[in-house]
């Protein structure tokens, strides 16, 4: 049942690994072929795989894992995709429902484990329920604001000899779950009055625009009205990276151009993104000059750390759509005079940093370099996931996203080890893609077993490692401080990766000179068909610039280590 | 600010849990919780009491609101409730002139004596928790053996419901 409900559902792929208590539902995988099974290493890479899955293509991601261990193991990658409200669905075994609070072997209350990093879960108490459970799972899993589902069955309701009558529903009515699926046309009229009447307008937008696929509604408005834009880390490809209206991404490591026009702006249009404290810095001195217009499919996003003027639950395409709307009927303009030297102003701060570093302190390659090479020779039309850490900053600074759906990393929980699992869930479903994990050595051997799951199932990804022989961004942080005292921060014993790739059966480069690197990632991108890993030396003392001071305003950054606002 | 809100939501395994879970994860506080099934026997009505300004107070609604299992959420503080507990409360009761104390005090708090032994009274009290908390300080805690409240039940005054 649980194999037909998904095969029902649409579902091509399933990432899971067997136990005990899914014995049964692995028999049913075996004797079929419509829903083809991936055999990770370790249950955290199924989910990151369901999750980039989801990430790419906007419909949920199915992991399926084992009870007690096969379902801890999966935690961290429900909660990662959970804090990026990614709509994926969970199945985890549990043991025969008369053994259920008995410390039986392998048991592990999973509903309640899972509650706090779940949209919703589900606990199967008979076979019967099987169908209908699975369709509520996917329906609250991909409705609303998105997030992971889990659904835990008991041994004993996928009992093979036990038949039931089986039908998938269609649809699922729920009277407590009503996603709303448009704004109140008074508010939105509200928020249009605002903008149309802004001399120092800003549109800020997150994940929400991507996951709602709302970026052609984001681009049609931004330019109708020439709006600056910037985007989240989650946002990013939202609005074309290479556009001139496009700002950068903003927060912590944001552009400089992008966090002056926030500081100064006065009117701030939020999309579907949520104030998040990467992105404020400190909330008191938050953008003093602007009024807020925040759109968010969930209320509770709205006025939870930063207030709203002018509050709007609704989807992002729908409400931009109508925004657009109004827009074009209104006989109201924007001021151009106002707009002609907000623009003047914003090229100014572009000029005055723009995003450059220096290449001449060290003998080595720098970060940054790599990540124009990558943006360079795959056109910015890669699928580029990411770890998280420094390497993870620079792929969001340095890489031209000019798609949605394209940036993939664990921005919300920052999962050491997603970028790799999440590399492969794209290649496998994507498969005549370019698609790049770009990492650093400490997180990709928190999920490194999985090379041999890619010479199982073909997934020829290509690994960008920035080898700095340090955990980057914790070094960065211990540097400005902690006087530079490197706690735990420094690997020794590091792998050859060249040699562990190729007993893999994959193909490893060690890259050491710039002047090598544009051939080498070539060659890398023209083997379609084989795993690459560029393990690639950088400079280990490079920081991430700019960053912003702690608890300041959004325009208090440092932009070297020398300079500050 | 005290508040009482009052929440409809799906009788089904886990749902408190759910309420409880989220209180908890978000740092939000709980005074006193109640929870039981309604005249429909697939809904549950829960009041809980919590403390927090008017920024905490709608996050908690709206977070309420986003659980699955939950109907429906009101503020019955918002406006005008009724508001009722109800506590047992055994007391020390071993001479004349505390018994005739605690009878006295029961009556003018319309309380009820519900059982009586030699050395004890219990008496039961229904009321708001500032009535409850007055009984206790009237008699003063030196006789005071054991004391059970239910936690806070509400209900909106006038024509309004709270239902499907």
């Amino acid at each position: 049942m649980v194999v037909r409900a998904l095969r029902d559902e649409g579902v091509k792929y399933i990432y899971g690994y067997p136990g005990g208590a899914l014995l049964h539902v692995y028999d049913a995988i075996f004797q079929q072929e419509e829903v083809e099974h991936i055999l990770v290493r370790h249950e955290q890479a199924a989910t990151h795989m369901a999750d980039a899955y989801a990430r790419a293509t906007g419909k949920a991601g199915v992991a399926l894992v084992t009870s007690g261990p096969g379902a801890t193991n999966a935690v961290t990658g429900i909660a990662t995709a959970y804090m990026d409200s990614i709509p994926m669905v969970v199945i985890t075994g549990q043991v025969m429902s008369y053994l259920i609070g008995e410390d039986a072997f392998q048991e592990t209350d999973m509903v309640g484990i899972s509650r706090p990093i779940v949209k919703h879960n589900f606990s199967v108490q008979s076979a019967e329920e099987i169908p209908e459970t699975i369709k509520k799972a996917f329906h609250i899993a991909q409705t609303g604001r998105p997030g992971p589902v889990v659904v835990d069955i008991p041994k004993d309701c996928t009992t093979p000899t036990e038949r039931y009558e089986y039908e998938y529903p269609k649809n699922v009515k729920m009277r407590s779950y009503n996603p709303i699926t448009r704004g109140h046309t008074g508010q939105i009229k509200k928020a249009v009055d605002l903008l149309l009447s802004a001399k120092r307008p800003v549109l800020y937008t997150g994940g929400g625009v991507v996951l709602g696929d709302a970026s052609a509604e984001l681009i049609e408005l931004a330019q109708m009205l020439n709006v600056p834009v910037t985007n989240t880390l989650m946002g990013l490809g939202g609005y074309p990276g290479t556009d001139r209206q496009f700002v950068g991404m903003l927060g912590m490591h944001g552009s400089y151009e992008a966090n002056m026009v926030m500081h100064h702006s006065d009117l701030i249009i939020a999309v579907g993104a949520r104030f998040d404290d990467r992105v404020t810095n400190g909330v008191d001195k938050f953008c003093p000059t602007a009024k807020i217009v925040h759109i968010d499919v969930d209320p509770a996003s709205i006025s939870k750390t930063i207030r709203a003027d002018v509050p709007i639950v609704g989807p992002a395409k729908s409400v931009l759509g109508e925004m657009i709307q109004l827009v074009k009927a209104s006989k109201k303009a924007l001021d151009a005079e106002a707009i002609k030297s907000w623009w003047e102003q914003i090229e100014e701060w572009r000029g005055r940093h723009g995003g450059r570093f220096r290449t001449d302190d060290s003998e080595l390659m720098k970060p940054q370099q790599v990540i124009e090479m990558l943006s360079k020779v795959t056109n910015g039309d890669a699928y580029v996931c990411s770890d998280v850490g420094q390497h993870q900053m620079f792929a969001a600074q340095y890489y031209k996203f000019n798609k949605p759906n394209r940036w993939i990393n664990s921005g919300g929980l920052g999962t050491m080890g997603f970028g790799f699992p999440a590399a492969m869930g794209v290649k496998l479903n994507f498969p005549d893609a370019d698609v790049a994990c770009v990492t650093g050595e400490g997180s990709i051997q928190m999920n490194i077993q999985e090379l041999s799951t890619c010479s199982q199932y073909d997934m020829p990804v290509k690994i960008i490692c920035l080898n700095n022989q340090s955990l980057g961004m914790v070094r960065q942080w211990q540097d400005m401080n902690y006087e530079s005292r490197h706690s735990q921060s420094y690997m020794k014993s590091l792998p050859d990766f060249v040699k562990l790739v190729e007993s893999y059966g994959h193909v490893g480069m060690r890259v050491d000179k710039y002047s090598d690197l544009e051939a080498a990632m070539t060659e890398a991108f023209a083997m379609k068909d084989r795993l690459v890993f560029m393990d690639i030396a950088v400079d280990p003392f490079e920081h991430v610039y700019p960053m912003q001071v702690p608890r300041g305003s959004m325009r208090d950054m440092w932009l070297s280590k020398t300079e500050r606002t | 600010m005290r508040h009482i809100i009052s929440v409809l939501m799906e009788n089904e395994p886990g749902a408190l849990s759910r309420v409880v879970g989220l209180f908890s994860q978000r740092n939000y506080n709980i005074e006193s919780l109640t929870v039981a099934p309604t005249e429909d026997e697939t809904l549950s009505r829960l009041t809980v009491t919590t403390l927090g300004d008017d920024r905490v107070i709608e996050q908690i609604t709206k977070q309420l609101n986003k659980l699955i299992d939950i109907v429906k959420v009101v503020d019955l503080t918002e406006g005008e409730h009724i508001e009722r507990e109800l506590m047992m409360i055994k007391m020390k009761a071993n001479n004349g002139q505390v018994r005739a104390e605690i009878k006295r005090t029961a009556d003018i708090f319309r309380g009820h004596i519900i059982d009586i032994t030699p050395n004890t009274f219990t008496v039961q009290l229904v009321g708001s928790s500032d009535k409850l908390d007055a009984f206790i300080t009237a008699l003063g805690t030196a006789n005071i053996m054991e004391v059970v409240r239910s936690g806070v039940s509400g209900i909106a005054r006038g024509e309004k419901v709270l239902s499907l």
